[in-house]
């Protein structure tokens, strides 16, 4: 899968999440789409999210753009060789 | 350790809580009103002849040997038909008995092969034991009349003389040993719900006949084996009973094939197995089985088992065998590598559904603990995750809410999504025994699905609805049952959200969710789907049954929850009879999800956000847990191919069969540099594997394994692991390598701190198993027996929560190219993608999978039955052969996937459930055209398959 078909996923998954949440009551549409994110959405996908958002949210349902404000933005890019002293090689 | 033998009182027990007293050869007994004589003097200990009764079937009274004489009453009633009432005085030893019986057991006797000694039953036939009871000395006719015993009489042959039908590749049927008691026939109408046997012919002529005097694998057998159970002499028999010999010892274990979790006696000789009993004590099956529980255990011992463990550096390489430690010390040094390499999230790991909950525990321990990230995910996902997330946002938890049991006491049963007398085949059969009784069922599947029609069982109404809008056909019964007025107003009023649920049945109540406007693109009518409303609504004790066809779509969080409003709109929640009750696949994919297998939740499904939850857990492993959701399965797919994940420890699962788009995931795997697999056999995972680490079967170690009615049953080891190592210690082993202190010297000490950690599984230790025989969680100070039936007093949650569900087509949708809908399922006789089943004789029914075309598809393509041929969609192709049946509907097909030839999951898409990823494996758009011979992707596979089983040093063992 390249990077484009990897975005799309994603882009198609937060939309799916999305569209459920438009169906519920008003009060509850954003608020469900950000909890369901945080919840579930480990920290890389999330800041593959936020990098579709912050560079136009390009078919991102509007639901998903107005939701963002309440997803956790991941912390820094994880590097490697510097996670908290588990990954010592052997 | 001894052979457990249970008593067999003579005919079931009474319901009834009226008590009679009576008294039988002079002692006072006391039973519920209803009991027979026999079973009323088995209590009190005393033993009545028998050969046509046993507790497992309604009484018949055609033996007369169990003849007794009540005072007062003349002649010689039987005692196994006639009940007890109070102050009589029973005596069940006189002289005239005696002689009856001395004559009966001497007329059996007399058309009997005298072959005792070296009869399989010898030790275990129960028309010796009543020869020796009743005292037969001679047999004054002789042996020489008329018979079935002789192929020839003289030198006439016999012509009521029948050969040996050994036709069914797990029991023989040897009619010269039939005493005609009709047992076998009573098991399977009664016990198995079959009908596949008769009783041929009157008199001394009659003869039990496999329908319509067939072969047992020709006739409508299922091979469940209740009738070779009841069967009271050699007649039908256990081949692996005629092979080996009587068994000495026996031990309770569970069935580690499906979500039912029967419960049998492990039956040894020394360390072989001898054969599978089911056990009456069992709470989930009493004392009943399949095929595959009873009979399909040979792949432990199959030649294909991987014995060693092995290691080899490219996947083109072929395997190299080495010693544990040295498979342990690679492991941890390539894990530890790609971490520092890629980051401390670059691996994960898969718990099994297959393995203990032990096992599952400390696999998502090593994940956690270990690895330092959340990437742990189990195939739950594949199949049960939306049960999870549905039902846990409805109810509060995210369990079956009854037990087994209940269905003897429901009155109206949706069955959607599920094929209960294929995918879990004992509770069918409890379903049917209460259907026969008079219970309504309402079918809720694309296909006709056996229960629709089968013998003396026919279900009110089928809703042949189109693959993928269970959502729509959903809401519309909840549309006609608040529209109606058929809504449990006071039930809601008081365990509901009432707010919550004026807000749902304004929207249920659109005139959008009517059958009538839903029709036009569910398939169902509406005066069907409406009749079928009205009976669930108003019909009493009202139950629904789910399976895969439920949760295996996009919307399958969803339709898990309009069936959760359908439950509570109609007050079907918290008693007998009644409740939401998914059907799980495999033995322990409940367990497997109680465990902490998903990568957002520890084990009793606590967030790992949690902090209260994270500290229990960080104390007493001595680490700090990330407080991030790990990655799911197709997530660890996705993030390998692009590059970040890049190493994975898989237990007990075959993701390259059983996930959906197989392509994708043999690039995300493909794309690793570390995949481990741990397994029985070299799987189709395995094909991409760096490190192979044996397997041990269920038989080889001890465990617990929690079934779809959350039971938490004991697995118990009746022998050595082949492997060396039970899969708990394999695991142990490797976090020891990985630098954790680990010492587990047996699984009680796991599961003790499951109970200190996981507070619905507060009480639960090996010793309290062993006194309660099984416990349902939660089981814990408030629960001290467990829990057989949930949300009794109100919801776990507090309220009961009304989601509103609107129906939103699948994006997988048909068109000129792809026309037609293909839909997946299981069959009885295979498990899952066959890694086992497929290494027994049980593949005798199943060689292959089929693809069902409706005949009309079928001309329109020119294919006739058996016909090779190709079903493509948008991600794949492969090749198969046709069946062509109207069980499917015109536009719809559907296949098995138990053979990883077919490669039926090479045509399923990467769609998902919205909630969780589950995938949507019951709608795929497809084409069918005629073909003459399998796929290039088929040729490639196997090519591939054949190049990575090469064991270096060895002849390729071909499966
Ligand atoms: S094995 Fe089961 S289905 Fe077959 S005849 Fe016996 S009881 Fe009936
Ligand atoms: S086969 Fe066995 S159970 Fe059936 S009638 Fe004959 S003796 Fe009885
Ligand atoms: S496969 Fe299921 S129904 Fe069959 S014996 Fe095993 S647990 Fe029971
Ligand atoms: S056991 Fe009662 S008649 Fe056979």
């Amino acid at each position: 899968m390249s990077h484009d078909q990897g975005r799309e996923k994603l882009i198609r998954m937060a939309n799916q999440i999305a569209t459920f949440f438009m169906s519920q009551p008003e009060t509850d549409r954003a608020k469900g789409v950000a909890t369901h994110i945080n919840k579930f959405w480990e920290p890389r996908m999330r800041r593959h999210l936020f990098e579709c958002l912050d560079e136009g949210a390009d078919g991102l349902m509007p639901l998903v753009v107005e939701a963002s404000t309440l997803i956790h933005r991941p912390s820094s890019q994880a590097k490697p060789g510097t996670s908290n002293g588990i990954a010592k090689p052997l | 350790m001894s052979l457990i033998h249970e008593i067999d009182y003579g005919t079931p027990a009474s319901r009834s809580e009226r008590q009679v007293t009576l008294t039988i050869d002079g002692r006072a007994v006391t039973v519920p009103e209803g009991t027979s004589i026999m079973r009323a003097s088995m209590e009190a200990g005393i033993q009545i002849p028998k050969l046509c009764a046993t507790d497992m079937v309604d009484a018949f009274g055609s033996c007369r040997l169990c003849l007794v004489e009540v005072e007062g009453r003349n002649g010689t009633p039987s005692s196994c038909t006639t009940p007890v009432s109070p102050n009589m005085v029973v005596h069940t030893q006189t002289g005239r008995l005696k002689d009856i019986r001395r004559g009966v057991m001497e007329l059996y006797i007399s058309d009997h092969p005298l072959d005792c000694l070296t009869c399989a039953a010898n030790g275990d036939c129960e028309l010796q034991d009543m020869a020796g009871a009743v005292g037969l000395r001679d047999v004054r006719y002789g042996y020489q009349g008329e018979n079935h015993v002789r192929a020839r009489n003289d030198d006439a042959i016999n012509p009521k003389w029948m050969p040996k039908d050994e036709s069914n590749p797990y029991f023989t049927y040897d009619p010269s040993k039939c005493i005609v008691c009709s047992r076998c026939v009573r098991a399977c109408e009664e016990v198995q719900g079959t009908f596949a046997l008769t009783i041929e012919g009157r008199g001394f002529e009659s003869r039990v006949s496999p329908g319509a005097h067939e072969h047992f694998l020709d006739s409508e057998c299922v091979s469940c084996g209740a009738c070779v159970q009841a069967c009271p002499t050699a007649t039908l028999t256990e081949k692996s009973v005629i092979a080996i010999g009587q068994p000495e010892h026996s031990a309770v274990t569970t069935c580690a094939y499906c979500g039912v979790g029967c419960s049998f006696k492990a039956e040894m000789r020394g360390e072989e197995l001898v054969r599978m009993v089911p056990w009456k004590d069992g709470q989930a099956n009493r004392g009943h089985s399949c095929v595959k529980g009873r009979f399909a255990y040979g792949y432990a011992s199959h030649r294909d088992r991987i014995l060693n463990p092995m290691i080899r550096e490219n996947i083109s390489d072929p395997w190299r065998e080495v010693t544990w430690e040295e498979a342990f010390s690679h492991i941890a040094t390539e894990f530890r590598r790609i971490q520092y390499q890629y980051g401390r999230d670059a691996i994960g790991g898969i718990t099994s559904s297959r393995c203990t909950n032990e096992e599952t525990f400390l696999v998502q321990k090593l994940v956690r603990a270990g690895f330092g990230n959340n990437n742990v995910d189990t195939c739950a996902r594949v199949c049960h995750s939306p049960t999870g997330y549905g039902l846990g946002q409805a109810f509060g938890t995210s369990a079956g809410t009854q037990n087994f049991d209940s269905i003897e006491q429901s009155d109206v049963v949706i069955v959607i999504g599920a094929n209960p007398t294929d995918g879990h085949p004992v509770f069918g059969s409890r379903l049917k025994k209460r259907l026969r009784q008079g219970a309504k069922l309402i079918v809720i599947d694309p296909r006709r699905i056996d229960l629709v029609r089968t013998p003396h069982v026919e279900a009110a109404y089928h809703l042949p609805l189109k693959p993928g809008t269970n959502v729509a056909v959903m809401t519309a019964l909840a549309h006609v049952i608040v529209t109606e007025g058929l809504a449990a107003e006071a039930f809601i009023r008081e365990r509901c959200d009432w707010s919550e649920f004026e807000d749902w049945a304004a929207f249920v109540s659109d005139k959008a969710h009517s059958p009538e406007v839903t029709e036009s693109f569910t398939g169902v009518p509406a005066d069907l789907l409406r009749g079928a409303a009205r009976l669930f609504a108003s019909g009493g004790n009202g139950a629904i049954y789910y399976g895969l066809g439920v949760t295996e779509h996009s919307q399958g969080s969803t339709t898990v929850m309009a069936i959760a409003n359908l439950a509570m709109a109609t007050g079907n929640i918290g008693r007998p009879g009644v409740g939401v009750n998914p059907l799980r696949g495999q033995n322990n994919v409940q367990g497997s999800c109680d465990m902490g297998s998903f990568p957002h939740e520890l084990p009793g499904y606590r967030h790992i956000s949690d902090d209260a939850t994270r500290d229990t857990f960080e104390k007493l492993w001595g680490v700090t847990l990330n407080n991030e959701p790990g990655l799911r399965i197709p997530n660890m797919l996705d993030a390998a191919v692009e590059g970040t994940f890049k190493g994975i420890y898989i237990q007990g699962e075959d993701i390259l069969q059983s996930d959906p788009d197989t392509r994708h995931v043999s690039a995300g795997l493909e794309a690793m540099e570390c995949v481990v697999v741990h397994d029985l056999f070299l799987n189709e995972t395995a094909n991409y594997a760096h490190v192979f680490l044996p397997g041990s079967t269920f038989l080889e170690k001890d465990g617990t394994f929690t079934n779809a009615e959350r039971r938490i049953n004991r697995v118990r080891r009746v022998m050595t692991p082949k492997n060396g190592l039970a899969d708990w210690e394999v695991t142990q082993k490797l976090a020891q390598a990985m630098g954790l202190n680990w010492n587990y010297a047996h699984p009680s000490e796991i599961m003790d701190e499951i109970a200190a950690t996981t507070p619905s599984f507060g009480m639960v230790s090996y010793d309290y198993l062993d006194k309660m025989g099984s416990v349902q969680w939660p089981c814990n100070e408030a629960h001290p027996k467990g829990s057989p039936i949930m949300h009794v007093d109100g919801f776990v949650r507090g309220k009961g929560k009304f989601i509103r569900t609107e129906y939103v087509a699948t994006d997988e949708r048909t068109g000129p190219r792809f026309p037609l809908l293909l839909t997946t399922g299981r069959i009885l006789s295979q498990y899952n993608v066959g890694a086992q089943t497929r290494r027994t004789e049980n593949v005798i029914w199943h060689a292959e999978d089929r693809l069902e075309i409706h005949p009309h598809d079928a001309e329109q393509r020119g294919i006739k039955d058996g016909d090779w041929i190709k079903l493509a969609s948008r991600s794949g192709d492969t090749t198969l052969r046709a069946q062509i049946t109207d069980r499917v509907s015109p536009g719809v097909v559907y296949t098995t996937f138990h053979h990883p030839d077919t490669q039926a999951n090479v045509i399923t898409t990467d769609f998902s459930d919205w909630a969780t990823n589950c995938p949507e494996y019951k709608v795929t758009a497809v084409q069918v055209s005629p073909s003459n011979g399998p796929t290039q992707w088929q040729e490639d596979y196997n090519d591939l398959s054949n190049r990575s089983r090469r064991i270096a040093g060895k002849i390729q063992a071909a499966e």
